[in-house]
């Protein structure tokens, strides 16, 4: 396929730039498109007319947006849709290929995010219940209603959702598709190496008939990205925890920070630890050990050593191939310097005495991997002495976790935040302390992996609540 | 007037500024003790303008340490001098002493801007950086040349600076709303019909009013570099198209350099920029070995030469690079397109700031 050029879409509207930049097939000197990049300026310009696009949107039912959605999601997974400005087509295999291409991700790997998408656009009504707690759909059409029995009113919070995607991780885009049956449009600006999956969402949106007023992208330099994170009225980042720090007190910006997400085995199952292996393995590796539900710290009362070998025999068996092989479950990464980077974090955590890198004598090779011109991470399991070792509570953009052993009683006092706990236990006492602790977002109970969630309760943030508030009303009897 | 016209005229310049700031009855005593302690004589040695080459780099210190008095050439040693501020946005502000320069430069510069887009009579104003610089009385002293008068409202560039430095964004964003809440009181109430101020600026007026609607015909604008999208959506966009938009390069050290604005679309408004010469000559050289003057239609590191009685400057090597492009049937001499900040595609360059 031809390197297409993939426009600024102005409200829908596509815009070829002056200001072109061409992505490269990873390891070549091959285009693999041509982006259109917008001043910070333009993009102001037009956040200025965003109600115009959400007037659109308004205009229409919202049981309407929930069919459109739906229909969106089945061509976004099987029809040809268009790609760029000059009238060239993409099917769902190009897709794959040109996102392989640029962002290292294997093709296996793009296929289930594919799928999981999809689901996104299908489970829309449920999404909306499970956000809304129940809410008739309708109550967004006329402005007012009721819920279970009580009178409830809701107004948008803003007239755009904007969104600063990474390049690393397609399923992402998840977190937007919900707001077009929401009625706000969205503002994006797709990460470099990854222009490939907002776009075929917009365009199987606009097949399968919503305005295409309703989606603005905008490939842009840092300060077209400051002007979206200072101006839109609400906005999605993605970021690490300084990132979070920087807006923890402002209200329209929501950042998904790392994760740091646990896999906890209490003193009650653990003499069952080897019944658990899969899941761990599942929850460290899944989707290149990438997500922020993916497990980073493992905490087990006794058998770390154990565990830790076990785990590590099997994640070592994930190697990097080639990335149209079935099999490939590792991503290289797109920008190259940060594999680099990643595994001088971790090698400097290894000068302790109380780390050990017990993947090392399972896995062919170093850690740090070049292969077709990309730079991988193998998986990597570290044995922790103690929770004050540098790498007991890291998080990495590959399969990477510590085990460390701790009593179960402290456990909630060592572990700090986790987006996502898997906690395997039965005993209730525990149980229930956990379900009382505030800095776990998504508590599974247990043999769950940690990186099997549901959209119809969200996990970080809610998007109804983001970009609606509930206003209280009367209205007099009108002769 | 043809290259080789243009090419003899500059000749003669240089003889002419050599000879003025290199002798001791009109000459500048800066230059009379370099002279002493070079060892040559730049009268004897210096016959055309590729001889220029044989000076060393003008160093910016030189306008920092040493006494603006001894800048000032022996034959006007009895008259006050202007002292014209650079920006200071990169370091510290050079100072350059002035008489009557400004005035040449922009009366030149009059002639070429279109009477339709910058009525003869028309009211201006100004929105940028006043204070010491220089352009406060040159674009006053446009305005009163074409017949009109120019209100003024000041941004201090150096606080800008300061403000993105310690990555207070919201802070410049406030500071730019009270410049522009007085800007756009000033549009909207008073009669005027063109305007200077920088890009950045601009598009920020054009956020909160609409220009060419409150009956702004002209913008001559400066200041910092732009892309050709950016030039693009200030004209397209910022002027909707309705008002004409004049980019121009320049500095207290040069004077001003101007484009052709009626081509810039035909270019893909990419902006080149011909020097007001004889007064100032702009060259693209290879930034590995400045003496050599790079090929047409490749980057290179901006050098400027000023060639006034007032002040002489031989081979200021600017923050900028720029293409070396050919000259044009208006302008018959090397333009500069596409300026960018130097090394712009290796570093963050705090640039632009207002």
């Amino acid at each position: 396929m031809a390197a297409p050029h993939i426009p600024i879409l102005r409200q829908g509207r596509p815009y070829k730039s002056l200001d072109v930049q061409t992505i490269d097939r990873l390891g070549t000197d091959e285009a693999a498109a041509e982006i259109s990049f917008a001043c910070a300026d333009m993009i102001k310009y037009d956040m200025l007319k965003m109600s115009e696009a959400r007037e659109k949107l308004k205009a229409m039912k919202s049981s309407d947006l929930i069919e459109i959605t739906k229909k969106a999601g089945e061509i976004f997974l099987n029809d040809d849709l268009p790609i760029g400005v000059d009238g060239m087509m993409q099917s769902p295999e190009d897709y794959v290929l040109s996102l392989a291409a640029t962002s290292g991700l294997p093709h296996s790997l793009i296929r289930m995010n594919m799928k999981r998408l999809g689901a996104i656009f299908g489970q829309v009504d449920d999404i909306f219940q499970g956000l809304t707690r129940g809410l008739d759909i309708n109550v967004l059409d006329k402005g007012y209603g009721e819920q279970g029995g009580a009178p409830v009113s809701f107004s948008p919070t803003t007239n755009e959702l904007a969104v600063i995607l990474p390049s690393n991780s397609p399923a992402v885009n998840a977190l937007w598709i919900p707001s077009i049956a929401m009625k706000v449009p969205v503002l994006l600006k797709p990460g470099r190496e990854e222009p490939w999956t907002p776009w075929r969402i917009i365009q199987a949106f606009i097949k399968a008939g919503c305005p295409p007023e309703a989606f603005s992208v905008y490939p842009t330099q840092h300060d077209g990205s400051g002007a979206i994170i200072r101006r839109a009225g609400r906005v999605m980042l993605f970021g690490d925890d300084s990132t979070v720090k920087q807006h923890e007190h402002d209200p329209r910006v929501e950042v998904h920070g790392t994760g740091y997400s646990k896999f906890v085995i209490g003193e009650d199952e653990i003499e069952n630890w080897e019944q658990y292996i899969d899941s761990i393995v599942e929850s460290v590796s899944a989707n290149s050990g990438r997500s922020c539900i993916c497990t980073s710290t493992i905490v087990v009362p006794k058998y770390g050593d154990e565990i830790a070998e076990a785990v590590a025999k099997r994640v070592a068996e994930i190697k990097p191939l080639a990335q149209d092989d079935p099999e490939a479950k590792l991503s290289g990464f797109a920008n190259p310097k940060f594999a680099e980077w990643i595994n001088e974090a971790v090698e400097e955590g290894l000068k302790s005495d109380g780390a050990r890198d017990v993947t090392a004598k399972y896995r062919e090779g170093e850690r740090f991997h070049n292969r077709d011109g990309m730079n991988y991470l193998q998986p990597t399991i570290i044995r922790c002495d103690s929770f004050d070792e540098e790498l007991a509570l890291r998080e990495f953009l590959f399969p990477f976790a510590s085990v460390v052993e701790c009593p179960q009683a402290e456990v909630l006092d060592k572990v700090g935040y986790s987006l996502v706990m898997t906690a395997v236990t039965k005993d209730m006492e525990w149980i229930n302390k956990l379900f009382d602790c505030p800095e776990i977002e998504r508590l599974n109970i247990g043999n769950i992996p940690t990186n099997r969630i549901s959209w119809n309760q969200p996990h970080e943030g809610n998007l109804f609540e983001f970009l609606y508030t509930r206003r209280s009303f009367a209205i007099a009897e009108m002769a | 007037m043809t290259t080789d016209e243009a090419r003899s005229q500059l000749d003669d310049r240089v003889q002419e500024i050599i000879k003025w700031h290199f002798s001791e009855e009109t000459g500048t005593p800066f230059w009379l003790d370099w002279m002493k302690d070079a060892g040559w004589d730049p009268r004897e040695e210096v016959k055309c303008v590729d001889d220029i080459v044989k000076f060393d780099h003008f160093e910016d210190n030189w306008l920092r340490d040493e006494k603006n008095e001894r800048f000032v050439p022996n034959a006007y040693k009895n008259r006050p001098f202007n002292v014209f501020e650079t920006g200071g946005t990169t370091g510290l502000p050079k100072q350059r002493v002035g008489w009557d320069d400004y005035k040449h430069d922009y009366e030149q510069f009059s002639d070429q801007l279109s009477d339709e887009y910058f009525p003869k009579g028309g009211n201006w104003i100004m929105v940028g950086p006043t204070g010491p610089r220089r352009l406060r009385l040159a674009v006053e002293h446009l305005a009163n040349h074409r017949g009109g008068s120019c209100y003024h409202v000041d941004l201090d560039p150096r606080w800008v600076k300061k403000l993105i430095g310690r990555k207070e964004l919201d802070q410049v964003e406030r500071y730019q709303a009270h410049v522009m809440a007085q800007a756009v009181e000033i549009i909207k109430h008073r009669d005027i019909e063109c305007i200077f101020t920088t890009p950045k600026l601009l598009a920020s007026i054009g956020e909160r009013i609409s220009i060419s609607g409150h009956g702004i015909k002209g913008c001559f604008c400066g200041g910092t570099s732009m892309t050709p999208e950016y030039v693009r959506f200030l004209q397209e966009e910022v002027l909707e198209d309705k008002a004409l938009f004049v980019p121009t390069y320049g500095n207290t050290l040069m004077g001003l350099a101007v484009s052709i604005p009626e081509e810039l679309k035909e270019n893909d408004y990419s902006v080149t920029y011909y020097a007001p010469q004889p007064r100032a000559i702009l060259r693209i050289v290879d930034p590995e070995d400045t003496k050599k003057t790079m090929a047409y239609d490749e980057y290179g590191r901006v050098e400027l030469t000023t060639l006034t009685k007032e002040f002489f400057m031989p081979r200021f090597l600017e923050r900028d690079e720029a293409i070396r492009r050919k000259p044009h049937a208006k302008y018959a001499w090397d333009g500069v397109g596409d300026v960018r900040p130097f090394g712009a595609l290796t570093k963050t360059v705090i640039e632009g700031v207002y």
